[in-house]
C-alpha cells in the first residue's frame, strides 16, 4: 500500500537525524547509567540489599530518564516548521506519530533495556530475575515512550515545559512502575510473573492503539496555540 | 465571454482573535483554480493567520470554508492536503541532514508524483554542488531555497507560501516569480504572502487584510508583465 512508502521514509529520516544528533539520546541514557551506578556507592554494596531495591532502582532510572527524553521529542519540528509539515501532509498524522515515537523508542528505551542485564549483574540480581527485567522493560518502555509523547505534544509550545510533562505524565507511568517491579520482586520470591506481565501487555496495546490519536490531537491544538 | 474557473477555496464571514486584537474581520475571499492571490496588509494584519487557517493549522476561527463549493470539515481536510503544498515562515528544512535528503523526505511524504529528481530540483535552485553538505553550512538564504526546491519537485496544485522571498536574492525572486507564473499558467493556484512588489506575467489578485481594508472588496489588478514569457 502507499501508506507504507512514506512511513518507512520518514523513519529512516528520524533515526538518521538520531544518527548525527546523538546527544539528544546519550544524554538520558548517561543519566540513567549513573543514577542506577550511583545506589550501590550511597546505599550500601551489601548483596542482600541491593537485590531486593534493584527493580525500584533500575525501574525508577528508566522512568526518570525517559521523561528527560520526551521533553524533545516534538521540540526541534516544531521550531524549525517540520511539525507543520507534518500536520499538513496527507499522511495521517497519527502514524506519523507512531513512527517518531518507535524511532524515538529504539534510541531511548530499546538501548536501555538492552544495557539493562549489565545493570541487573552489578545489583546482584539471579538470572530468572534479569530475564524478567529485560523482558519488563520490552513492554515497559513503549508504554513510557507513547504516554510521554503525549505530554509532549501538550507542553510543546510551552517555553518552558520541563515540569509540566513531568507532572502530566508522571501519574500515568505508576501503573507500569508498579506492575513492573512487581514481577520482577515476584519472581525473586519464587512466583510466576506471568500476571504482571499479562496487565503489562495490556497497557502496551491500550498505548499503542490510542496515544498516538491522542499526541496527534494534542499536536494539532499545539501547533493552532503558536 | 470568459470561462470562469471553479472557485477551489471559499472564506465565509472569517473572524478571528488572537490576543484580544481583532485580525480578520468577517473576511469572505474567493480562491480560484488557475490563479494568483497575494495577500497584502502591515505587519500584524493577520497574513500568516489567514495562510495558517487555510492550511488546517490554525484552527481557533469564526466563520465557515468551503473546498470546491463544500464545506471544510473533518475529512474534506485531507482531500485539500493532498493538493496542498505549505511553506511557512519556518523554512522547515533540517540542518542535521543534507539538501538532499531533506527533499527525498518531503517527496515521499507528498500525496501526488514527482515532477522532477530532487537532484534536479537542487540545480533549479542553484544548489547544485551543495547537495552533500549538511544544511548547518548553508546559508540563510540558500536554506530558503531548499525548502523551495520543493516548489519544483512535487506536484500539488494549491500553493501557500508564506514570505516565501525571505532572504532570496534578487536573482532568486525574479526566478521564483516566473516559476509562480508559470504554475498558474498550468492551471496551479498560488496564494502568498510578501511585502515585495511582485512582477508576474499572470493576473495577480491582491487581497487587502488589515483594519481599514477588512470589510473593503478584493481589489483586482490584472496588469500583465511579459518578463518571463
Amino acid at each position: 500500500m502507499s501508506m507504507i512508502a512514506p512511513l518507512k521514509t520518514l523513519l529512516q529520516h528520524e533515526l538518521r537525524l538520531y544518527a548525527r544528533q546523538r546527544s539528544a539520546w546519550i544524554n538520558p541514557l548517561c543519566f540513567f547509567l549513573m543514577v542506577v551506578a550511583m545506589f550501590p556507592i550511597g546505599v550500601s554494596p551489601q548483596s542482600d540489599l541491593l537485590k531486593e531495591i534493584a527493580p525500584g532502582i533500575i525501574w525508577v532510572s528508566a522512568l526518570l530518564s525517559t521523561l528527560l527524553a520526551a521533553e524533545h521529542l516534538f521540540k526541534q519540528d516544531l521550531d524549525d516548521g517540520f511539525l507543520e509539515q507534518m500536520l499538513v501532509s496527507s499522511t495521517p498524522l497519527f502514524l506519523v506519530v507512531l513512527v517518531k515515537v518507535f524511532s524515538h523508542w529504539l534510541v531511548s528505551g530499546l538501548t536501555l533495556t538492552l544495557l539493562s542485564p549489565l545493570l541487573a549483574l552489578m545489583l546482584f540480581l539471579d538470572v530468572e530475575q534479569t530475564k524478567t527485567l529485560f523482558i519488563t522493560l520490552l513492554m515497559g518502555t513503549p508504554v513510557l515512550s507513547l504516554v510521554s509523547s503525549i505530554g509532549a505534544a501538550l507542553t510543546v509550545g510551552i517555553r518552558r515545559g520541563g515540569v509540566l510533562i513531568s507532572l502530566i505524565v508522571l501519574p500515568l507511568y505508576v501503573p507500569v512502575l508498579i506492575f513492573a517491579t512487581g514481577a520482577i520482586q515476584a519472581v525473586g520470591e519464587g512466583y510466576s510473573a506471568s500476571g504482571q506481565l499479562a496487565l503489562m501487555g495490556a497497557m502496551l496495546a491500550l498505548s499503542v492503539t490510542l496515544a498516538p490519536f491522542a499526541t496527534a490531537v494534542a499536536l494539532r491544538i499545539s501547533v493552532s496555540q503558536q | 465571454m470568459r470561462n470562469r474557473p471553479k472557485p477551489m477555496l471559499r472564506t465565509a464571514a472569517l473572524s478571528c482573535c488572537r490576543d484580544d486584537r481583532r485580525l480578520l474581520d468577517r473576511l469572505s475571499v474567493t480562491f480560484e483554480a488557475g490563479k494568483a492571490y497575494q495577500l497584502e496588509g502591515p505587519n500584524g494584519s493577520g497574513k500568516t493567520t489567514l495562510i495558517r487557517i487555510l492550511a488546517g493549522l490554525f484552527t481557533d476561527f469564526e466563520g465557515e470554508l468551503f473546498w470546491y463549493d463544500r464545506l471544510l470539515k473533518a475529512a474534506l481536510w485531507d482531500e485539500l492536503r493532498a493538493h496542498l503544498l505549505y511553506i511557512g515562515h519556518a523554512p522547515a528544512v533540517k540542518l542535521a541532514l543534507t539538501p538532499l535528503e531533506n527533499l527525498q523526505t518531503y517527496l515521499e511524504l507528498s500525496a501526488g508524483p514527482a515532477r522532477c529528481t530532487p537532484m534536479e530540483a537542487l540545480g533549479k535552485v542553484g544548489l547544485r554542488g551543495y547537495e552533500d553538505l549538511s544544511c548547518y553550512q548553508l546559508s540563510a538564504g540558500q536554506k530558503r531555497r531548499v525548502a523551495l526546491a520543493r516548489l519544483y519537485l512535487e506536484s500539488a496544485p494549491l500553493w501557500l507560501l508564506d514570505e516565501p522571498f525571505t532572504a532570496i536574492d534578487r536573482k532568486g525572486v525574479e526566478q521564483l516569480e516566473c516559476l509562480l507564473a508559470s504554475h498558474v499558467h498550468e492551471g496551479g493556484t498560488v496564494i502568498v504572502t510578501t511585502h515585495h512588489a511582485l512582477q508576474l506575467s499572470c493576473p495577480l489578485q491582491k487581497v487587502q487584510l488589515g483594519r481599514e481594508a477588512s470589510r473593503r472588496a478584493v481589489s483586482q489588478s490584472d496588469e500583465v508583465i511579459d518578463r518571463c514569457l
